[in-house]
């Protein structure tokens, strides 16, 4: 037994170096990895915190050993909030850096203006921010909120468990506020919500005088009807909007407000005691209670060196697209965009709440939505959490868009009619 | 035999007996719904709860309520228990015996708020007679969240008892809601819907409203009910929209739309041919019609509804609107009501948005009062100004940091943020303003450089996350004078700020040696140089005070809304079109400016309520227009100061 | 006629033989040629960095010699991008539409593929309705035409509010200023039609041009700025050395006395005010099919007070220190906010440029208006004539 044992011992540890001989060899050329993200501008208050995340997720997988016995090496650009920037920057990272994936953006606008130029020299994003869906390219992977993933459960939560008859949608002016909110305002009205009892304001960035909009939204009160706020306002503007909720005194359970875009991140900025019971939907909350979260929030807490800073839910969706990524690099043995592309397909990972996040063929994972509401403390209290969602690329709710689906593994086209059944084009809308 | 049955009976009442007074088992029934509720099927375990009569139900509903009851993961039993660090406190629901345990194993219940809303619903029964005030009070907060028919009663009988004032009044009022919708007889609620006549509170409209709620009655000859109102077909109604109402009626044919028509013809393509007709030709809509007009009369597909068709469809049909309330006494009483509410109610939102004017210009004030003296008064432009608001609200951040009371943390702040930002303003002019004065333009570019690099700084300094600027307790909520009419302490507080320093700075310029000094300056350096006055030291202590009041300014802005390194830039274009409009070298033009500024925002506003940008957008090309026609601004300066 | 001109003014023959020659090596060094030295990105970095000189010279006429500072230029620059941005974006989409719809049964009518193609365009933003701004994208002409009608018209009736009322100085400074916020405002309204906060957007990729690598694309579009620069620095050489080019000056030195010798200062200043525009225009129209996308953050105050941070930098008042000055602080921006320049350790303290680049920035402004008022132009003169 024991000469047995010793010599496929032996056997496999040939085997191993001579593997990794091979592989060092392999080296010569780096995996490299992109992060595009703005590190000044007006950006750069949420996407600083993404470029640490990938900085920090990259070493750790260098400790691991890298990815195909390669260390992986980090290239940082500043497209500082600057969208031409973008595309620019994206060019460079592709043909002077020769990145094999980027890791990127925040706004939509950023990513439409990076689209072309990652089609055209077919380079690989993977994108972390929640979106208004609309759109699959064949060389981004989303790995965000779609519409489906959060709007729309959030929306039913309102409906259902806190019997919201009357909505206002506030948001700030820009596509992916208009365009959820399009989306809901459609699933308001298939769901029996009359149009009149759907109120939709749109403020500009940085908006600060709140007082007539929060007067506005007290007085939809007026009929009777339980009044719930969506808010899909952006960034500080939130900051003024929830001081002027405050000062009115405008309970959650008078009227609830749900956030898609107020995480922790934004919270730290705002003493949050009189917003407790306010709500936001993401897909992870820092509040999830598992070991794998726990874990994260210690080597973020670490890697940064600040014990106050919070994590929040694009953060987890870089851990889960970077881990994916590694993952199907592995698989494919090689980082050639298309082989990794279709070793994507299928790849699942352990979410950090809890479940396991699975790449669809329409570049979008499946995840849980959660819902939370606001504490004293600055945190979200998990009070719902649904089974993992799939995420839809084309909402159904929009009649233009019901009729289109992506399938980028058997149809190879992420923008493919079901009706007419042909692909309406095979680069994106930008 | 017999007594064995006896003894069984006896013991099967002592557990009965027993069961009522404990809860546990009763939860344990409806242990999934407990641990797990959704508001639309908890409602059985709330009335199972509150049927057996235990007298800790009350407590527990609270408990459940304020998220207070742990389970026991192993076997499901729920315990009372509070968190403290990794452990926790639990107490026995029936026997309030007290033991700790780790959190592992334990899971917290978190109703939702739709949950939280009934538990309060079932609450009301024992909270409403309790002899804490707190208790009684959120029985009736829960009632005028969810009123309800049964509630009447036991509200009414609650009100003769009621000690404290306030509450007995709010009681009255709910009394009187809950009779105008559920009172027994129609005199009753009628005597209450009328009793309501001034009551501009949501409240009383939402009870209104619910009253006089309507909905679209099958289209018909003769209208029948508790009519509404008629609709006219072509004002009330569009011809399209009334249609849409037969369709749905089942009265009339569906309208075929282009997309049907276009997938019909592509179903009965024969041979390159639709109909006879060549599909290349089906490329207008004349074609396909008449393709499809063929298809149709062959039987194929069901005929077009024609425009005659609608027209004639809807002319011989009543479009009416029904109340739900059948009883038309109390709807028209409900109606006379409402009509006088709202013109109270139309009022009192003329006074709110004047009050929401004026705090917006207080602020716009505020911010372009600082350069109402360097712009204005001494001609400088200075685009840094915005990042001096900016340094005087890290200023109040940083005291908070260190004073962390927040009433005394303001105190200290607006001086050290006046103190912060003289300083500043004079090293700023001392090292580059002072050697520009002759070369306006080139100010803008030098302070404009200074404007970035603080800003950068700012970023460098204390990141870019939004810093919180918190104000003290005495500065929370709002002054409520109705539902219609109220506005927020801090706003409050900042108009009294905005008043101050106007009469701080009229004070300053028209009272005092200073003042003299530097509108002596500003006229005429030389002359003034000659009369003994150091127009250096003047220009210095000219610019410290405006740059100083933006940094109190700073403060305030932060308080409202909120600290970033971009809040100045917010503000400085803003403060800039505000001189100008209002007129430079005057205090009250700013005021003026500001006025008018503000008040037209929230005009344009109240127009288009849906859109705040374009109000802002309007106004911008407003003021554009009013400096081509009157380019030296509302109050003018005249004579010798205006000349350029 | 055109030799007095040129002897007038040596500087062109320079400039023009300085440009030619630097176009002649990025075009040789360019991937298009097959060399590769220069990178396709870095062709583009200078093509729109040709661009920017050419609204800089643009903004040195109106400001340098009219002594107007106008801080809105950007708003033209901003307005020939999208109009002909919204020809790319229209011709692109309508070629995506028409092959999708090839294969059908039943032909679409036009209304059907009008409907589809707004759908594409405006879908992204949530709705899919043609705008009445839109009526002529279909024709790449008119839309070249609007690219110099709309800025020009837009600056012809504002100038002419403007100067009538005798707005000057400082006011006009803010007055212009707000124009362009005004402008940007409008933009970013999902409701003007133009896309709002997204803009348009995969401006690099020319309708029927789709099989053209983009190495090329770029090259043309270099090479087209070069030509538009040339172009644009002759015009303006010519019109700030005649008689006209005296009068203007003598009224950003003294309008007063101008007015009283005779002149019609409104004319004058209305003359260059719109010129100045229609070529910011043009050169916005140029410089976006390279940017790729535009949206109306581009047009915001900041960017026309950057213009003429330029040209103060670059020296004001001659033609070639405002192009000195654009490329010099655009590209060195580029570089410093890229990662290009490397980290400065002091032991205690690492001084990241991407954090200090905008701190240097700024302190450089003040230091050049403090002590070089002439700019990076004025050394030139130093070194040229000795001191007299």
């Amino acid at each position: 037994m024991t000469t047995f044992t010793k010599l496929a011992a032996c056997a496999t540890a040939a085997l191993m170096g001579s593997t990794s001989l091979v592989m060092a060899q392999d080296c010569a050329d780096p995996v490299k990895v992109g992060v595009l993200h703005s590190l000044s501008g007006t950006m750069a208050i949420s996407e600083t915190t993404l470029k640490d995340t990938m900085l920090m997720l990259i070493d750790a997988q260098n400790e691991k050993g890298g990815v195909l016995g390669c260390q992986i090496e980090a290239v940082v650009v500043d497209p500082a909030s600057d969208w031409p920037l973008f595309a620019e920057k994206a060019r460079e990272l592709l043909t002077v850096n020769e990145v094999d994936v980027i890791f990127g953006n925040w706004t939509s606008v950023s990513r439409k203006s990076v689209l072309p130029v990652i089609e055209e020299l077919n380079g690989l994003l993977f994108y972390p921010v929640q979106y208004e869906g609309e759109e699959s390219s064949k060389n981004v992977f989303y790995t965000g909120a779609a519409p489906n993933q959060q709007a729309i459960p959030a929306v039913d939560y309102f409906l259902e468990e806190l019997g919201v008859e009357k909505f206002a949608l506030l948001g700030t002016d820009y596509v992916y506020p208009r365009t959820t909110n399009n989306i809901l305002k459609s699933y308001l009205m298939s769901k029996g919500i009359a149009e009149e009892d759907i109120f939709v304001n749109y403020t500009p960035f940085g908006q600060s005088d709140w007082a007539t909009i929060v007067g506005d939204v007290v007085a939809l009160g007026e009929d009777g009807k339980q009044v719930g706020v969506v808010s899909t306002i952006n960034g500080d503007a939130n900051i003024g909007f929830y001081k002027e909720l405050a000062a009115a005194d405008v309970s959650a359970d008078d009227i609830p407000v749900v956030a898609f875009s107020v995480g922790e991140e934004e919270l730290s900025g705002l003493d949050t005691s009189n917003l407790v019971g306010h709500l936001a939907a993401w897909n992870y909350f820092m509040s999830a209670d598992t070991p794998a979260n726990a874990e994260f929030i210690q080597q973020w807490k670490t890697s940064i060196g600040d014990d106050k800073r919070v994590t929040n839910d694009p953060m987890e969706a870089h851990y889960i697209g970077f881990n994916m990524w590694v993952n199907a690099v592995e698989q494919a043995g090689t980082t050639d965009v298309d082989a990794v592309r279709s070793a994507m397909y299928g790849q699942t990972f352990p979410n950090l709440t809890g479940g396991t996040a699975e790449m669809l063929v329409n570049h979008h994972l499946s995840k849980p939505v959660l819902i939370g509401e606001i504490t004293a403390d600055g945190q979200f209290d998990i009070i719902s959490q649904t089974d993992p969602v799939e995420g839809d690329a084309w909402t159904d709710f929009l009649p233009e868009s019901a009729v289109l689906t992506s399938d980028w593994k058997e149809l190879e086209c992420g923008m493919y009619n079901t009706e007419t059944e042909t692909c309406v084009q095979l680069t994106s809308n930008y | 035999m017999f007594r064995h049955l006896l003894m069984l009976l006896c013991w099967v009442g002592i557990v009965g007996a027993a069961q009522a007074q404990d809860l546990q088992p009763v939860l344990q029934g409806h242990a999934e719904e407990i641990a797990k509720p959704s508001r639309s099927s908890v409602s059985v375990a709330l009335d199972d709860l509150a049927a057996s009569g235990a007298p800790q139900v009350s407590v527990f509903l609270e408990q459940w309520q304020d998220k207070g009851v742990w389970q026991r993961e192993a076997d499901g039993v729920f315990f009372f228990g509070t968190e403290t660090g990794d452990d926790l406190t639990l107490r026995d629901i029936d026997t309030g015996a007290e033991s700790s345990a780790p959190t592992n194993g334990f899971s917290q219940l978190k109703p939702n708020g739709g949950v939280r809303r009934l538990i309060g619903t079932a609450l009301v029964q024992f909270q409403l007679t309790d002899p804490d005030l707190a208790r009684r009070q959120s029985a009736v907060d829960s009632i005028a969240r969810r009123p309800e028919a049964d509630q009447l009663g036991p509200l009414r009988a609650s009100i003769e008892a009621e000690p404290d004032a306030a509450l007995k009044a709010r009681k009255i009022q709910l009394t009187n809601f809950l009779s105008a919708s559920f009172g027994d007889t129609s005199e009753e609620r009628i005597a209450a819907i009328t009793s309501m006549a001034t009551d501009t509170s949501i409240e009383a409209r939402a009870v209104m409203n619910q009253i006089l709620s309507t909905k679209t009655a099958t289209p018909s000859q003769t209208p029948s009910g508790n009519v509404a109102r008629v609709l006219t077909s072509g004002d009330d109604l569009s011809q399209a929209d009334a249609y849409a109402q037969l369709v749905a009626a089942g009265l009339a044919p569906t309208i075929i739309s282009a997309a049907a028509i276009r997938e019909a013809l592509a179903a009965h393509v024969v041979g390159g041919r639709v109909g006879g007709i060549p599909t290349s030709q089906l490329d207008t809509d004349a074609g396909r019609a008449k393709a499809y007009a063929a298809l149709a009369a062959a039987g194929t597909v069901p005929p077009l509804v024609t425009e005659l068709d609608q027209q004639s469809a809807v002319a011989d049909m009543n479009f009416y609107e029904v109340y739900d309330e059948p009883d038309s006494a109390v709807t028209d009483a409900a109606r006379a009501t409402l009509d006088s509410i709202e013109t109270r109610v139309a009022a009192a939102q003329t006074v709110d948005l004047t009050l929401d004017a004026l705090s917006l210009a207080s602020i716009y004030f505020l911010a372009a009062i600082g350069l109402a003296i360097t712009f204005g008064v001494m001609g400088v432009i200075n685009m840094a100004h915005g990042e001096f608001i900016m340094m005087g609200a890290y200023t109040g951040y940083v005291v908070q940091l260190f004073v962390p009371d927040y009433t005394l943390s303001i105190i200290i702040a607006l001086p050290l943020a006046f103190a912060v930002t003289f300083a500043a303003g004079v090293v700023m002019e001392r090292l580059v303003i002072r050697h520009l004065y002759h070369r306006p333009l080139e100010t803008l570019l030098a302070t404009f450089g200074i404007s970035i690099a603080l800003q950068q700084l700012a970023k460098n300094i204390f990141g870019t996350q939004a810093r919180p600027l918190t104000s003290p307790g005495w500065l929370d909520g709002a002054w409520v004078i109705s539902d219609v009419i109220q506005i927020s302490y801090i706003r409050i507080a900042i108009f009294v700020l905005a008043l101050l320093f106007l009469g701080l700075i009229l004070f300053v310029l028209k009272r005092t040696r200073l003042g003299l000094e530097v509108r002596a300056v500003t006229q005429n350096p030389g002359m003034a140089a000659s009369m003994g006055i150091n127009p250096d030291r003047i220009n210095m202590m000219t610019f410290g005070l405006g740059s100083g009041i933006a940094g109190i300014a700073g403060v305030a802005i932060g308080l409202y809304a909120k600290v970033t390194s971009e809040m100045g830039a917010d503000y400085i274009v803003q403060s800039f079109m505000t001189v100008v409009v209002g007129g430079v070298g005057n205090v009250w033009g700013t005021l003026a400016g500001a006025s008018l500024i503000g008040f037209l925002q929230k005009g344009i506003e109240w127009f288009n309520p849906s859109n705040t940008l374009a109000a802002q957008t309007y106004m911008v090309l407003f003021i554009i227009l009013f400096i081509q026609f009157r380019p030296k601004g509302i109050v003018a300066q005249k004579g010798r100061a205006a000349a350029d | 006629m055109r030799k007095t001109f040129l002897s007038q003014n040596p500087s062109v023959m320079w400039f023009i033989a300085f440009l030619g020659l630097f176009t002649l090596a990025v075009a040789i060094g360019s991937e298009a040629t097959g060399t590769g030295l220069i990178s396709t990105s870095m062709v583009k970095t200078l093509g729109k960095t040709l661009c920017l000189c050419l609204i800089a010279i643009a903004m040195d006429v109106v400001w340098g010699y009219c002594g107007i500072l106008s801080l809105g230029h950007f708003a033209f620059f901003g307005i020939g991008g999208y109009a002909i941005g919204m020809w790319l974006m229209y011709a692109r989409t309508e070629g995506i539409v028409m092959t999708s719809l090839e294969g059908h049964v039943i032909p679409p009518t036009p209304q059907e593929v009008q409907d589809a193609i707004g759908n594409q365009i405006f879908g992204v933003v949530g709705s899919s309705d043609f705008p009445w701004l839109w009526a002529f994208s279909d024709s790449l002409f008119l839309q070249l035409l609007m690219v110099v009608i709309v800025p020009g018209l837009l600056a012809l009736v504002f100038g002419w509010l403007a100067f009538r009322s005798r707005v000057t100085g400082v006011y006009l400074s803010i007055l212009t200023q707000a124009m362009t916020l005004a402008l940007s405002l409008w933009l970013f309204q999902n409701d003007s039609g133009l896309r709002g906060n997204n803009g348009l957007s995969g401006l690099q990729n020319i309708p029927g041009y789709e099989d053209t690598s983009q190495a090329t694309t770029s090259l043309v579009f270099f090479m087209g700025s070069a030509l538009a620069l040339a172009l644009g620095y002759i015009l303006f050489a010519w019109v700030v050395s005649g008689k006209m080019g005296s009068v203007v000056q003598g009224i950003r030195d003294n309008e007063a006395r101008v007015r009283f010798l005779g002149y019609r200062v409104e004319r004058y200043k209305l003359f260059i005010f719109t010129l100045t525009a229609v070529i910011a225009g043009i050169a916005g129209a140029l410089y976006y099919p390279q940017a790729g996308i535009i949206n109306p953050a581009e047009i915001a105050p900041i960017a026309s007070i950057y213009l003429a941070v330029w040209v103060a930098i670059g020296g004001r008042g001659r033609l070639y220190g405002a192009v000195i000055g654009a490329a010099f602080v655009s590209l060195l921006s580029s570089w410093f906010t890229g990662g290009g320049a490397p980290a400065i350790n002091l032991g205690f303290y690492t001084i990241l440029w991407t954090d200090w680049w905008l701190v240097l920035l700024g302190v450089s402004f003040v230091c050049v208006t403090l002590f070089f008022p002439k700019g990076i132009g004025g050394l030139f003169d130093y070194l040229v004539r000795k001191p007299s």
